[in-house]
């Protein structure tokens, strides 16, 4: 991403301040960003509200596609169950919080174990079978998916089926610091819950960071790019494919832990179904399979196309009054499955490095298949 | 014991409906290792056709023969609309992308799956539609005992023909051995002179035809269709062709009966809530321990 612009220098030589902003946000964009979100509950009261809800569930989103994209982007490993982890991670947490049992931990306590122990069930699942082949993975875990949504569902003395579990206490419950209530600020603002999520979202993005370029993470490209050349490299590949699926699972469980939280409920089963799945594999897909920035754009636009883009092009159509009738064929968020389908297909076509590749994985999708 | 019968027989006529939504999926993945995401969406818009045809002609009417012969029209109507559609999909999403890595079909297929369902959503509208019954309930066999229905006739009426129609076509025919020798080794088979895209294009064809025809057995058989009805069917039947062993032809008519039984004895005797809960624990242990399948053979990863 780096050193690719160029600055346009004016007669004197020197560059313009524009190009230099600009020249500063392109390369650190990550920077500016963190910067405006965490400014803009200061600036924008809206934030205080419902709209800082939505934003908080939208980093939630970007996490739990970070995870994802350990898996599909860096591994070359199809999944399609994300989001049962996302609800074991939320599930667990909610059993370790709720009144209802015995353990009532500590946030930070709570969101470890169930991190952990959503990383282990990963494990559970993968050792098994992660020596499928790419395309018989993705259908265990699209079943494992639905096996979790079933049960979850069914077993009603545990997880309280369709109800969920709830309610989940607010991070710091009964800590009082510098004589603020920590538990009381959660419930009432919503704006804790956004800058606990930006917070973790920062730490995910930095620590994604550091695992691409680790031993690690070059593992993961390296089976992805060609299995067998990477056995050949004294790699294991077993364990190297392991270890994303651990991680992946465990990234999903953080953000089924902050989720559960910021809703103070799990919400019932249906929140963690093979849609919810298929969506942060479409954002995964459509921002750039193993690209951070790319994998964050991409929750932000379908996030955004269902909060920001349907609603207000629905409503349009109403003020126009072109739909009179009232007909599903001319509202716009009907076509919801059709565009996200075609997007899908369009993407895949002539774009299947997303909208910001990675470039390494741009090259190799490019590569000509013999 | 007598539940106990009764209960097989609806998993035998449930699973030879599976079979035949299963045969698609083993087709297509037998031929270019693409698991067809789109082939339940593909059955709900033929159950979306059918049931549009029935309400359009007024069907039930007329005597016993007149509604045996329009389920007949209905079955290859629906047929081929399905399969037609099969072929232009293949043309114009999976054909560009045969030589693009895995992922590219896969998830273009679940794309075109999310198109069919915003179609199916328009046709039927976002709540279940009830199927006429045009088959009476009445039942065929003598005695107070087992239920046997014009309904369970209908089934295997339709589904062992084509069964039977399909292996013939696929081991005795010019097309069939063109299919085989494509599925072995598409590169060789261009070789010898086998058009490889009109192959697959056929192969398509098939398998949609297959998937139109269980889509009117499955309108007529459970009497409720929904625009959300093929992803799970699809995957019941899935489960059925990689149970069967995914690539063969006989394979996917055993997983199809097994996994009817698996759902009527389950449904009768742990409840009907956990049949989908069993039916993937069942399909993931597949896969871990025999992942070839009962009557597939093991494939070798090529270098």
């Amino acid at each position: 991403m780096t050193g690719q612009h160029h600055t346009t220098r004016d007669a004197t030589g020197a560059v313009p301040l524009r190009d230099r902003v600009l020249a500063f946000v392109r390369e650190r964009w990550d920077l500016v960003a963190l910067v405006v979100l965490a400014v803009a509950p200061l600036v924008v009261p809206a934030l205080g509200g419902a709209l800082g809800g939505q934003v908080t569930t939208l980093f939630i989103y970007c996490i739990l596609a970070l995870g994802l994209n350990v898996m599909v982007g860096y591994t070359g490993l199809v999944h399609l169950g994300i989001a049962a982890f996302f609800g074991i991670g939320a599930y667990l947490f909610a059993i370790l919080t709720v009144p209802m049992y015995p353990f009532q931990m500590r946030f930070v306590t709570a969101a470890a174990v169930s991190v952990l122990a959503t990383a282990g069930i990963g494990l559970a699942l993968g050792a098994p079978t992660l020596r499928l082949r790419g395309d018989y993975l993705a259908i265990v875990t699209l079943g494992f998916g639905e096996v979790v949504k079933v049960t979850l569902r069914n077993l009603e003395q545990i997880t309280g089926g369709m109800k969920g579990l709830n309610p989940v206490p607010p991070p710091g419950a009964g800590l009082t610091v510098g004589g603020i209530n920590l538990g009381l600020a959660f419930a009432i603002d919503p704006r804790w819950f956004y800058y606990l999520a930006l917070v973790t979202l920062a730490g995910v993005v930095v620590a994604m960071r550091r695992l691409e370029h680790s031993r690690l993470g070059r593992a993961w490209v390296a089976v992805r790019e060609d299995e067998l050349a990477a056995s050949a490299m004294g790699i294991s590949a077993t364990r190297v494919k392991l270890s994303a699926f651990a991680m992946s699972s465990a990234v999903a469980g953080l953000a089924g832990c902050l989720y559960a939280a910021s809703l103070s409920t799990t919400a019932d089963p249906n929140a963690y179904d093979f849609n919810r799945s298929i969506m942060v594999l479409c954002a995964v897909i459509l921002g750039g399979l193993g690209s951070i920035p790319g994998t964050l754009l991409g929750v932000a636009l379908l996030v955004g196309f269902d909060t920001v883009l349907a609603p207000w092009a629905d409503s349009a159509i109403q003020q126009w009054n072109i739909n009179p009738s009232g007909s599903s064929l001319l509202s716009f968020s009907g076509w919801r499955l059709a565009i996200f389908g075609l997007a899908l297909v369009l993407v895949m076509r002539y774009r299947p490095e997303g909208l910001v590749p990675s470039r390494r994985l741009a090259a190799e999708l490019h590569e000509a298949h013999p | 014991m007598q539940f106990f019968l009764q209960q097989c027989l609806i998993g035998i006529t449930n699973g030879a409906l599976v079979a035949l939504v299963a045969l698609g999926y083993t087709m297509v993945y037998g031929i270019i290792r693409l698991i067809n995401f789109a082939h339940g969406d593909l059955i709900m818009l033929g159950a979306c056709l059918a049931l549009s045809l029935v309400s359009a002609f007024g069907m039930g009417g007329g005597g016993m023969a007149t509604t045996w012969l329009g389920v007949a029209l209905l079955v290859v109507l629906c047929g081929l609309f399905c399969g037609g559609l099969n072929v232009v999909v293949d043309r114009i999403v999976y054909r560009p992308l045969r030589n693009a890595p895995k992922l590219a079909p896969l998830v273009s297929a679940i794309g075109v799956s999310f198109i069919f369902m915003n179609v199916g959503l328009f046709w039927l509208g976002p709540s279940d539609r009830s199927f006429p019954e045009l088959l009476p309930a009445t039942n065929l066999l003598a005695g107070e005992g087992l239920q046997f229905t014009a309904k369970d006739l209908l089934v295997l009426v339709v589904v062992v023909p084509l069964m039977l129609a399909l292996s013939l076509l696929v081991k005795s025919t010019r097309l069939g051995k063109a299919m085989r020798a494509v599925s072995q080794d598409p590169a060789a088979a261009a070789l010898v002179g086998i058009d490889v895209d009109r192959v697959i294009a056929f192969t398509f064809f098939v398998g949609g035809f297959l998937g139109g025809a269980a889509s009117v057995i499955y309108g007529l058989y459970i009497n409720t269709i929904g625009f959300q009805m093929g992803f799970q069917n699809g995957l019941y039947a899935f489960t059925a062709a990689v149970l069967g062993g995914i690539g063969s032809i006989p394979g996917a008519v055993v997983g199809g009966l097994v996994i009817g039984l698996v759902r009527s004895l389950s449904s009768a005797y742990v409840g009907e809530r956990w049949t989908g809960a069993i039916v993937f624990a069942i399909l993931i242990v597949i896969l871990v321990f025999r992942p070839e399948g009962l009557l597939g053979r093991g494939t070798r990863e090529k270098v």
